[in-house]
């Protein structure tokens, strides 16, 4: 029963997830945090930002690298974290 | 909700900042407070800090046709306390800020307040109304972990408008402009976090009972 909900669950998940890149069309999904950004700069055209980054990826491919990266220290301690669980409680600690 | 760097002047940032500071005292002592009571949380702590880390790495495409992110901080939240959540939202945040330059040193304390001080006190509350209703764990768990995600956007939008109302209607009129970038485009996105809250909280219950009841987060 609780697996079946985990499933559907899951699927839910993607399906929403699936869902916008169908219906939506002629759109690059940009990020809503840039979106904004260009919004402030066309609403504000006198504004200047008074910091820049202090350090930027140089490029897409390396910042697609450390967000994976920031993603896959995530998942693996939550994968370490799940066998340790399913571990334990089968050795009836 | 990443204000990215810069593009708070410098009194918004610094009054955010102020704001958040406090908090993040608070959550720093908390965190001692309840790892020193029992050490077994230590790593109860981190997954909450692992599900963070890899919910806001996830950008996703949404109905707008744009793409926001989860922020994983209702999952914490519930468990220990919104507090908590502001230490370990802060350094998802800083990580960001300074590898990814997502984000920004300058509005670190605006994205800190949205994300980690208001995402995680609206999914605590939540949460503990609903279990006080006896709404089942499950639904209390989503509605806390949705409502904390939107939410977070909403306070975004409200910083922005704040600092940048347009010249005709003011904050009211750059409220609507930025809350149609945010808060539309995070509805499916906070759907999804408060999906995957409940999948991780599930396993929690089956596996994790004993911690669940040391934090007063299940009773019985």
């Amino acid at each position: 029963m609780q697996k079946l909900q985990n499933i559907l669950l899951v699927a839910l998940v993607v399906i929403i997830g699936a869902i916008p890149l169908f219906i939506v069309k002629n759109s690059d999904f940009a990020g809503a945090d840039s979106q904004a950004e260009e919004v402030i700069m066309e609403m504000n055209q006198d504004y200047k930002p008074w910091f820049k980054p202090i350090w930027e990826p140089p490029g897409g491919e390396v910042e697609t690298l450390l967000f994976t990266l920031q993603a896959c220290i995530g998942a693996g301690f939550i994968g370490y974290f799940i066998g340790f669980s399913v571990g334990r409680q089968k050795n009836g600690d | 909700m990443h204000i990215m760097e810069g593009f708070l002047p410098v009194s918004h940032a610094a009054f955010w900042g102020a704001a958040s500071l406090p908090f993040f005292v608070i959550g720093i002592r908390r965190i001692n407070q309840k790892v020193s009571a029992n050490p077994r949380l230590k790593l109860l702590l981190a997954l909450a800090g692992a599900f963070v880390f890899v919910l806001s790495a996830l950008k996703l495409p949404s109905v707008t046709g744009s793409s926001s992110h989860p922020t994983g901080i209702g999952l914490g939240a519930i468990l220990f306390g919104p507090a908590v959540m502001t230490v370990l939202g802060t350094i998802a945040l800083l990580f960001q800020a300074l590898l990814l330059a997502h984000g920004g040193i300058t509005t670190l304390g605006a994205n800190v307040f949205s994300m980690a001080i208001i995402g995680p006190f609206v999914a605590y509350y939540s949460y503990k109304l609903l279990s006080g209703l006896k709404v089942p764990a499950g639904v209390a768990v989503f509605v806390g972990a949705s409502l904390g995600n939107l939410l977070t956007y909403v306070v975004t939008a409200t910083q922005l408008s704040a600092a940048f109302p347009q010249a005709d209607g003011g904050m009211y009129a750059a409220m609507l402009k930025f809350m149609s970038i945010f808060a539309l485009t995070q509805i499916p996105l906070a759907i999804s976090e408060g999906i995957l809250t409940v999948l991780i909280f599930n396993f929690l219950k089956k596996y994790n009972l004993k911690e669940l009841k040391d934090l007063n987060v299940v009773e019985e």
